[in-house]
C-alpha cells in the first residue's frame, strides 16, 4: 500500500518519542555495562539523542560517508526490525584490543576474532535489554565486523527505510571509555518504519491516543 | 589545468547533479548504492546520480524521488543533461558500486540489493541506448568516486584495494 511519505517530525508525539529515546538509553546502558566488566574498566555513556536527519546529515554525523571506522554490525528482524551499528575510529578499536588482549594484540587472527566478540557482547546485551523492556520477539543476526567507509556500511541499514522516505531516525548513544586516552564509540540503531507500530503498539502509545 | 580553482560537485545518496569543465563531480561512501556517471565527451558535460534501491516501483511512498531508483533515475539524469546541451548520441556511462557488505542476511532481499542495483543499472541503460563504456562493480567494499568531465576518466578510491582509473 502507498502510505503519504512518513514526516517523522509530525507523526511523534512526544511521549512516543521519550519511548525511543528510552529504547537507546537502556540498550546502550547494558552495552556499556558488559563491555565494562569484558575490559574492566569504567564507561561512561551519553544521554540518548534521535536524529531525524536526511541520509546524508547521517553519514556526516557518524564521520563523514568516505571516513574509514571500525563498525560493528547487526541486523534485527522479528517483530521490531531494524539495524543496529556501533560505531569506532580505526585507532579507537586498536585501543579496545590493547586493552583486552594486552600483548597479544598483534596477533591478526585474534584481532579479528576480539572485535567479534566485542561485537557480540554489546550487540547481544543491547539487543536482549530492548527485547526486555518491549517484550518483543527480536531475532538479531550474528554481529559482522567491518572495517570501511561509513557510507557504505551504513546505507545498508537505511534501504528498508528508503523504500518509505527520504528521512531516518536515527537513535544515537555515546559511549565513552573513562581513561586519558579516551575511546568513544556511538550506537546507531535506525529502525525499520515497522519497528514503531510494533514498538508503540507492545508500550501502548499510539499516536491517536 | 590552466586554472588551479576546480569545482568539486558533490552527488549525495538518492541525489542527481550535473556538472562541466573544469568542474569535477564526487559521490562518497557507495556500498549497496551505485554511482552512475554519464557524460557527453564532446561537450565536457557530465552527471551523476546516486540511486539506492533498484525499481522505482519499490517505492512505498506517493512520493518518489526519481534520483533514489535505477530506473527513474538514469533516465532523468539523460533528460537534464539533454536539456543542458548533451547530445543523446554521444552519451556513454560509467559506473561503480554494487557491493554486498555483509555475508549476514543471505536469504533476504536486502542482502541482494547490490547486485540487483547493478542489473537494474545496466539494464536502463541498455534501454536507453546509452553505451557503458566502464566499471568497477560488484565485491563488497565501500568506493568514493570522481568524475572528470574533460579527461572523461573515473577515479575510483578504496580502503583496502587502493585507487583506480577506469
Amino acid at each position: 500500500m502507498k502510505t503519504d511519505c512518513i514526516p517523522f517530525q509530525d507523526s511523534f508525539c512526544p511521549i512516543q518519542l521519550d519511548l525511543l529515546k528510552e529504547v537507546g538509553n537502556i540498550g546502550a546502558g547494558n552495552a556499556a555495562a558488559s563491555l565494562s566488566s569484558l575490559l574492566n574498566i569504567p564507561i561512561a555513556m551519553s544521554v540518548p539523542s534521535i536524529q531525524i536527519a536526511g541520509f546524508d546529515e547521517v553519514m556526516e554525523s557518524a564521520g563523514g560517508a568516505a571516513e574509514e571506522m571500525t563498525i560493528i554490525s547487526l541486523r534485527i528482524e522479528g517483530e521490531a526490525p531494524g539495524s543496529m551499528f556501533f560505531a569506532l575510529a580505526p585507532n579507537r578499536a586498536e585501543l579496545f584490543l590493547t586493552l583486552l588482549l594486552g600483548d597479544l594484540s598483534n596477533t591478526l587472527d585474534l584481532r579479528q576474532s576480539a572485535l567479534e566478540e566485542i561485537g557480540n557482547i554489546i550487540a547481544g546485551s543491547y539487543l536482549s535489554s530492548l527485547a526486555d523492556f518491549t517484550r518483543l520477539e527480536l531475532f538479531p543476526s550474528v554481529p559482522v565486523v567491518i572495517n570501511d567507509m561509513v557510507g557504505a556500511v551504513l546505507s545498508t541499514g537505511l534501504i528498508e527505510l528508503s523504500k518509505h522516505s527520504d528521512q531516518a531516525l536515527v537513535i544515537e548513544t555515546v559511549l565513552i571509555v573513562d581513561q586519558a586516552e579516551q575511546v568513544h564509540g556511538v550506537f546507531l540503531l535506525f529502525p525499520d518504519p515497522l519497528f514503531y507500530d510494533a514498538l508503540f503498539r507492545s508500550e501502548g502509545v499510539t499516536s491517536e491516543g | 589545468m590552466r586554472d588551479n580553482v576546480r569545482t568539486i560537485v558533490k552527488v549525495g545518496i538518492a541525489e542527481m547533479k550535473i556538472t562541466s569543465a573544469p568542474g569535477v563531480i564526487r559521490t562518497a561512501g557507495l556500498g549497496s548504492c551505485m554511482g552512475v556517471v554519464i557524460y557527453d565527451a564532446d561537450r565536457s558535460i557530465a552527471g551523476m546520480v546516486h540511486v539506492m534501491l533498484p525499481n522505482s516501483e519499490m517505492s512505498k511512498n506517493q512520493y518518489v524521488n526519481p534520483a533514489k531508483f535505477a530506473d527513474t533515475g538514469i533516465a532523468a539524469l539523460r533528460n537534464k543533461l539533454i536539456k543542458a546541451g548533451a547530445a543523446s548520441s554521444r552519451l556513454r556511462a560509467k559506473i561503480a558500486g554494487g557491493s554486498q557488505m555483509f555475508q549476514f542476511h543471505s536469504k533476504s532481499e536486502l542482502m541482494r540489493i547490490g547486485p540487483r542495483n547493478i542489473e537494474a543499472v545496466k539494464s536502463r541503460l541498455s534501454e536507453l541506448g546509452i553505451m557503458l563504456a566502464a566499471e568497477d562493480t560488484g565485491g563488497d567494499n565501500g568506493r568514493t568516486i570522481e568524475f572528470d568531465p574533460v579527461s572523461c576518466v573515473l577515479n575510483v578510491k578504496t580502503i583496502h584495494m587502493g585507487e583506480k582509473n577506469i
